[in-house]
């Protein structure tokens, strides 16, 4: 139903649109609201309280209250008054059993019981403690509200989106338009009610949701969170019509002033036929009303006593100062409270006033301010606190269903600060945030505590101003990888690709067993693009490496290759790789897969405090590697090169820059899976002819996997798998890296501190032992394992261990825990595979 | 945390641009006590108030820098690029 066409309306009656609530099809216009066409339907209780299933309908129209709650296409909690009309949207109840109408579970409202009393969950469900899972069971079914609908997609994707703007304006109120208006450079203003054209940007509808540190201002609008950062914010709420506090306060039919401007003036709705205004706001509706039809058949500005009466939920009387009226509408107004939220949470102090009756901001913190009615820009005589009255219940918070009742129960059992009755009754708890309550229960308290309401002062205002989904703080999901060039190659060849840290990496190509007999037999290819690769270069480079490394390179031969391992100044490991020297000043060094950016910053931090005369540059991404490794190696490479390969021109730890099959590479003799092997680095974009032309040599593609077997095989230490945070360089057994007649560098200090509790071994056992089993001695575990493979090679399972000292010796035999019973592993100090080092060298 | 920092190259920038590395210490020599190596590499002041610390502009210029922070508040007083201590080794 609706009336004739209103002066200001914005609903479109040449655009119908259809939706369907509870099942049922409806129709409404293009300008409604989920609320307005559902009223306009005939609907009148919108939902059940929190509690005691109270029958609930339209109070506030503006998205404050909790009254309005539904489903909408399966997204919970809605609040329908605001949520624009869209076609076909589906919408439901909840919080109910059967229907907003005849909800079963309204009976609590009627028989009370152990329900009623504030607190109730704090002590009449403890016994007897054997029941509890069957009242936690019966009270999660019955607390909450609403509920998340997995299969349903009526929200889409979640985006988040940065801006930085010089003004911020918070609020489309006049106030807020005219501090836009007046404001310079760029300037956005926010408003939650529909976008309109302006000299400045609008946003909206959205909500901002919090001030944060640094001017940081999230915004929600739609599926779209902005993240917005001001230079200067202009908050303008505006100002919250509160509620008066009298029995049957919450019947549906008892609105507030705004409300009912809406439904006539925006949606042509007919708020109810038989109308007593209460309160300055409500009086000021005449006009309105009569518009609309409706008879006012009673007004009061300030009554004495008050209380509303219902059937079935639905205001149909009252008594106003001692006289029965029925009415189907009681328009209250209980004055307006600045909605100064975002500033409290900003840090804003907040001081009662009660000339006015009203809390306002003071002491803003530094870029904020306010202006209108949020500042406290309001005339008002206090409504009183609370109306005598006889009844129904009288609500204090509808969302929580706290009555005036519970809240001298409260008070009566020492919770008589706002703080602690907030937590005890949960008032200000709900989805309102205290909009509706906040100053109710703090006027209530003082009330019944014979004090001010400054004393009581208010609870904290926290973000969100209004509730919003979890998804919208998640934001969309993103899980960033890092591919190497080769990562095409990898996937025609069926490789099964997993992560390593950011990097996705070929494990293997079907058979990894395979891959390492590749290797040792023939020829083996892998692709360690995602090795961290750094350029250091300048006059300082050679003596910056001798103080970031225990190592020394200053005596490194141009040409060369150095092992390096990184440790802090506390002495413990941190990254390992290799340094070539290319040049007198100029040095490529390499890091594992997931240290580049770590030991880019590391060097830098250093160098920060050093000043050495250098460049450090990460060339990680720029350069691909892939490590030919095998008895072949020498042979398939050399009829892709010009460049001598014998091992006198080419030997084992050279590095030398050289073309294969055309690629510029920088070849690195070093041989970390054992074999004789070249690694050759050469740019990203060549990466994929250079391994064609080397798969085409006769090399077999093998993963991470063979590799793991490969190194485990000849002993080689992968920092961070074999090592943790405690371990370092003695402990590990490369005491032999550390130059310790250098003057000083990164980790000196520690070395006359180091302790070795345990070392790093080399085992060989029968059973393979899973990686991190333990490894017990005399009942208490001694140790752990930090790789293990089986070794075909070797025959048999090998793995790295952390023993104690006093086992670290050749052949002791230690005992590890393989599925709950202890198995002897014999400790190996060289390498499982060439001692050595004999193939590295050929 | 949503504080800002004044990069020195680039300028006022939110923090998750940047890497926070910790208060700025003070190193002992290459030859140290237990004592004076564990107070280094373990004990911070952690100031209520001005603290000086490190801050790396990783998603921006890759530039180290110092930020005096009013850690209470959160307020970045200054940031500066410090001048090199120099290479000599301080005995
Ligand atoms: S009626 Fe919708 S939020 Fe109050
Ligand atoms: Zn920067």
């Amino acid at each position: 139903m609706r009336l004739r066409s209103q002066p200001a309306e914005r609903i479109d009656r040449n655009h119908p649109i259809t939706f369907t609530y509870a099942g049922e099809e409806h129709t409404g216009f293009a300008g409604d609201t989920i609320g307005s066409a559902l009223y306009a339907a005939g609907r009148r209780v919108f939902s059940r309280s929190f509690k005691y299933h109270r029958p609930r309908g339209l109070l506030c129209c503006s998205g404050h209250c909790p009254n309005c709650m539904m489903t909408v296409d399966g997204v919970p909690n809605v609040r329908v008054c605001v949520e624009p009309l869209r076609p076909d949207v589906d919408v439901r109840d909840q919080n109910v059993r059967g229907s907003a109408d005849r909800d079963l579970l309204g009976v609590v409202d009627k028989i009370g019981g152990p329900f009623t009393p504030v607190g109730f969950y704090y002590r009449t469900m403890i016994r007897p403690r054997r029941a509890w899972p069957l009242y936690e069971k019966v009270l999660r079914n019955l607390a909450g509200l609403g509920r998340v609908d997995e299969k349903a997609n009526g929200h889409g994707p979640y985006v988040t989106v940065h801006r930085r703007v010089d003004v911020l304006v918070i609020g489309g109120g006049p106030a807020g338009r005219a501090a836009a208006e007046a404001a310079e450079g760029k300037v956005l203003l926010v408003d939650d009610r529909a976008a309109y054209d302006a000299s400045y940007e609008v946003l909206s509808p959205a909500t901002a949701l919090a001030i944060y540190e640094g001017g940081l201002v999230p915004v929600a609008a739609g599926n779209t969170l902005h993240r917005i950062r001001a230079g200067r914010i202009v908050v303008a709420t505006g100002a919250l019509e509160q509620p008066l506090l009298f029995p049957g306060n919450d019947l549906v039919g008892v609105m507030l002033p705004d409300a009912v401007r809406r439904m006539v003036d925006e949606w042509a709705l007919q708020p109810g036929e038989r109308a007593v205004l209460v309160g300055e706001a409500a009086v000021d509706l005449k006009l309105q009303l009569a518009r609309a039809g409706v008879e006012i058949v009673a007004v009061s500005l300030r009554p004495e006593s008050l209380s509303a009466h219902g059937r079935r939920g639905r205001l149909a009387s009252i008594d106003l100062d001692g006289e029965r009226i029925d009415c189907d509408l009681l328009v209250v107004s209980g004055g307006l409270q600045p909605a100064y939220s975002l500033l409290a949470q900003a840090g804003a102090r907040i001081d009662y006033e009660p000339r006015r009756g009203i809390f306002v901001p003071t002491e803003l913190p530094a870029g904020v301010e306010v202006v209108g009615a949020a500042a406290g820009d309001i005339e008002q005589v206090p409504a009183p606190a609370v109306l005598d009255g006889r009844g129904d219940k009288c609500f204090v918070c509808i969302c929580e269903d706290v009555t005036t009742k519970d809240v001298k129960r409260a008070l009566r059992e020492g919770f008589d600060s706002i703080e602690l009755a907030k937590r005890y009754t949960t008032v200000t708890m709900g989805p309102c945030q205290g909009k509706l309550c906040q100053l109710a229960s703090t006027r209530l308290l003082a009330h019944e505590t014979d004090t001010d309401e400054s004393a009581i002062g208010t609870t904290t205002a926290r973000p969100p101003w209004r509730p919003i989904e979890l998804g919208l703080l998640a934001g969309p999901h993103h899980e960033p990888a890092k591919l190497t060039p080769l990562h095409q190659r990898h996937e025609a060849l069926g490789a099964e690709v997993i992560w390593t840290g950011a990097w996705r990496r070929a494990f293997h190509y079907g058979d990894p067993a395979a891959e390492v007999r590749a290797v040792h037999e023939s020829l083996g290819v892998i692709d360690v693009s995602t090795l961290g690769k750094v350029i250091v270069e300048g006059p300082g480079a050679a003596e910056l490496l001798d103080r970031l490394y225990p190592n020394r390179f200053s005596d490194l031969k141009t040409g060369r290759i150095r092992y390096g391992v990184l440790t802090s100044d506390g002495g413990r490991i941190m990254d390992d790789g290799t340094v070539a020297r290319l040049d007198d000043e100029l040095f490529y060094v390499t890091t594992t897969s997931t240290g580049s950016e770590g030991v880019v910053e590391w060097f830098e931090w250093w160098n920060a405090i050093w000043g050495y005369d250098v460049e450090i540059v990460n060339v990680t991404g720029a350069l691909a590697a892939m490590n030919l490794a095998g008895p072949l190696a020498r042979e398939a490479l050399a009829p892709l090169t010009d460049a001598p390969l014998d091992n006198e021109s080419f030997r084992y730890l050279d590095a030398k820059e050289i073309a294969v099959a055309g690629v510029p590479c920088l070849a690195l003799r070093i041989g970390f899976v054992g074999e004789l092997g070249y690694e050759l680095h050469c740019p990203a974009t060549d990466a994929g002819s250079l391994w064609d032309a080397l798969v085409t040599a006769g090399a077999t593609p093998f993963g991470l996997e063979a590799q793991r077997v490969l190194r485990l095989e000849k002993g080689h230490v992968i920092v961070g798998q074999d090592t943790d945070s405690e371990s370092n360089l003695l402990s590990a057994r490369m005491g032999w890296t550390i130059k310790d007649d250098k003057p000083d560098y990164v980790g000196k200090p520690a070395v006359p501190h180091l302790e070795v509790r345990e070392k790093l071994v080399g085992f060989t056992s029968d059973v393979l032992p899973p990686e991190g089993a333990q490894i017990v001695r005399d009942g208490r575990i001694a140790g752990r394992v930090t790789s293990s493979r089986l070794s075909e090679r070797v025959g048999g399972a090998i793995g790295l261990a952390w023993v104690d000292p006093d086992c670290a010796e050749e052949g002791s035999v230690i005992s590890i825990r393989v599925d709950g019973t202890l198995r002897p592993a014999t400790v190996t100090l060289a390498p499982f595979y060439d001692p050595e080092g004999a193939l590295l060298r050929s | 945390m949503s504080f800002l920092l004044t990069c020195p190259h680039c300028g006022s920038r939110p923090v998750d641009e940047f890497r926070y590395q910790g208060e700025v210490t003070r190193r002992p020599g290459p030859v140290a006590t237990l004592r004076e190596l564990t107070d280094y590499v373990y004990f911070r002041d952690n100031v209520a108030g001005v603290q000086r610390e490190w801050w790396y502009h990783r998603t921006g210029c890759k530039t180290w820098f110092v930020a005096e922070r009013d850690t209470r508040t959160n307020e970045v007083l200054r940031t500066l690029i410090p001048a090199p201590t120099g290479v000599a080794t301080p005995q």
